[in-house]
């Protein structure tokens, strides 16, 4: 019953709101290149479902992309910087600057750099940039918060360190990565939008894109149907990331029994 | 099979842990660490295992470095892994086969008499029970040396006296040698042939007590006798 009303609860409210919406674009005759009804932006999504669906597959790829570069690379470093603490003193700092340094500010250079014949590689490095740094951190902080009693006891026996990393660490740190990654993998998102606005016309055929063109065509309805996808993939890819968290910490982890 | 001498251990944060500790404990011997709290038993037992290296003094063991089982005051066990998997790690750390260290850990479970929580994660496993697979975790690794840092501290008395009786039982079927860390007169005198009485930080041993048969029940006249004369020599190593 519970677990009904958390489905239906929020639908309730989106029904309201949409309703809400329609009636007053209606009643004070809102033009529709200022805020289109609802049932304009249906029409839109229809009458576009090809393009806008070529669009996301492309936002998608550049995203999906983006998130296991930045997993790859953020767990890659974590452990390097779990196995030395000079490491982690002498690189950490260049990561932090990496992450508070606006990616806009440095997408220009990225491209320049990588060259405009290779825009997919380019929008997905800018993307990596955005989303590496949470799974960075979480990864750090659970390679490095076990249990020291654990650890000596690997000793004890005489592991080694991979061994002591891979029975103890990893395992230990997984709740945090995989925080981590569900923060990061809206962040390649956002990454992957950034990236398309900043490359512009005749190289990005993503969601993007298709706002921006929309904007400037005054096709106020597409906009928001290219909007409301973009907006949906996030929580899609925050629920599957949500499910994946659930999944892998559902016998052990108080987070994910508290959940369940 | 083990002994400490002139033992001292200063911390990095200046804290001077041990001075000047020696102590033996002979091969098949049950002997209790005793002292108050903050005293650097369980420093003792570090250095005894050889998580700690010590300032001055030497751990030497009569033939060679025996194997050690440790069971800390926590239960220290792997959340994400079942009893099984917990009880297994010494194994699978030295790499035996998987089947014969499933063997092993199913053996060492159902000895602390959790046959039948194999596949239960430490989540669904009372605080008695964790420390049970705690133990069969040091037994699995079959040790000559069996060290216990105050491992029923944390656990009420019922459980604390079956664990007790159970850890005799161990003692009695398998000959190990065992180095227990208690700041508990009462389990002392009870479990161990000897007891060392440490004094207050730093620590070192100033009481070296033999403990007499007969000691066959918690509140059997030996027993209580033998709480008195601990008692007696662990207040005067705190005044001391």
């Amino acid at each position: 019953m519970r677990r009904l009303a958390d489905f239906l609860l929020p639908l309730a409210v989106a029904a309201f709101l949409l309703g809400a919406w329609e009636a007053a674009v209606a009643h004070w005759q809102v033009p529709a290149y200022v805020l289109p009804a609802p049932s304009a932006i249906a029409r839109a999504f229809a009458d576009n479902f090809g393009s806008l669906m070529e669009a996301l597959a492309s936002t998608l790829a550049v995203t999906l992309e983006a998130f296991v570069a930045a997993c790859v690379l953020g767990i890659a470093t974590a452990t390097a910087f779990s196995q030395s603490r000079l490491l982690e003193r002498t690189l950490y700092p260049y990561a932090v600057i990496l992450q508070v340094t606006p990616v806009v500010a440095i997408a220009p250079l990225i491209l320049i750099w990588v060259g405009f014949e290779r825009i997919n590689l380019a929008l997905v490095i800018i993307a990596t940039i955005v989303a590496f740094f949470p799974i960075l951190a979480g990864a750090t902080l659970g390679l490095k918060s076990a249990d020291f009693n654990l650890i000596d006891l690997t000793r004890l026996y005489g592991a080694s360190r991979l061994q002591t990393l891979w029975r103890i660490r990893l395992p230990n740190a997984l709740p945090y990565l995989l925080s981590g990654m569900k923060t990061a993998g809206g962040l390649a998102l956002i990454g992957a939008v950034v990236a398309e606005f900043v490359a512009g016309s005749g190289t990005a055929t993503g969601l993007a894109w298709r706002i921006v063109e929309s904007g400037n065509r005054l096709e106020i309805a597409t906009l928001f149907a290219a909007l409301a996808l973009l907006a949906l993939t996030g929580v899609m890819i925050f629920a599957a990331l949500s499910f994946l968290e659930w999944w892998l910490l559902r016998r052990w982890h108080e987070s994910a029994i508290s959940a369940s | 099979m083990i002994a400490l001498s002139g033992i001292a251990k200063r911390f990095p944060n200046g804290v001077q842990a041990l001075n000047d500790l020696s102590f033996t404990v002979g091969r098949g011997e049950f002997v209790s660490l005793l002292g108050p709290s903050g005293c650097g038993k369980s420093t003792a037992l570090r250095l005894a295992a050889g998580l700690l290296t010590p300032d001055a003094g030497t751990v030497t063991c009569a033939d060679g470095k025996p194997q050690i089982g440790f069971v800390f005051q926590d239960h220290t066990l792997m959340p994400w892994a079942d009893a099984m998997t917990n009880a297994r790690l010494p194994l699978d750390l030295k790499r035996v086969p998987r089947e014969q260290a499933d063997a092993c850990a199913v053996a060492a479970l159902a000895r602390v008499g959790l046959a039948g929580f194999e596949r239960a994660y430490p989540r669904e496993l009372s605080g008695g029970m964790k420390m049970r697979v705690s133990i069969a975790r040091a037994l699995a690794a079959q040790p000559q040396l069996l060290l216990l840092d105050e491992p029923f501290a944390a656990l009420d008395e019922i459980t604390r006296n079956t664990l007790g009786d159970d850890l005799l039982k161990l003692w009695r079927e398998d000959g190990l040698t065992v180095l227990f860390v208690t700041h508990s007169v009462s389990e002392s005198s009870y479990l161990s042939q000897r007891v060392l009485v440490m004094t207050s930080r730093p620590g070192r041993i100033t009481a070296d007590i033999a403990l007499a048969s007969g000691r066959d029940s918690r509140l059997s006249p030996v027993t209580i006798e033998a709480q008195r004369f601990i008692s007696g020599a662990l207040n005067t190593a705190i005044a001391a």
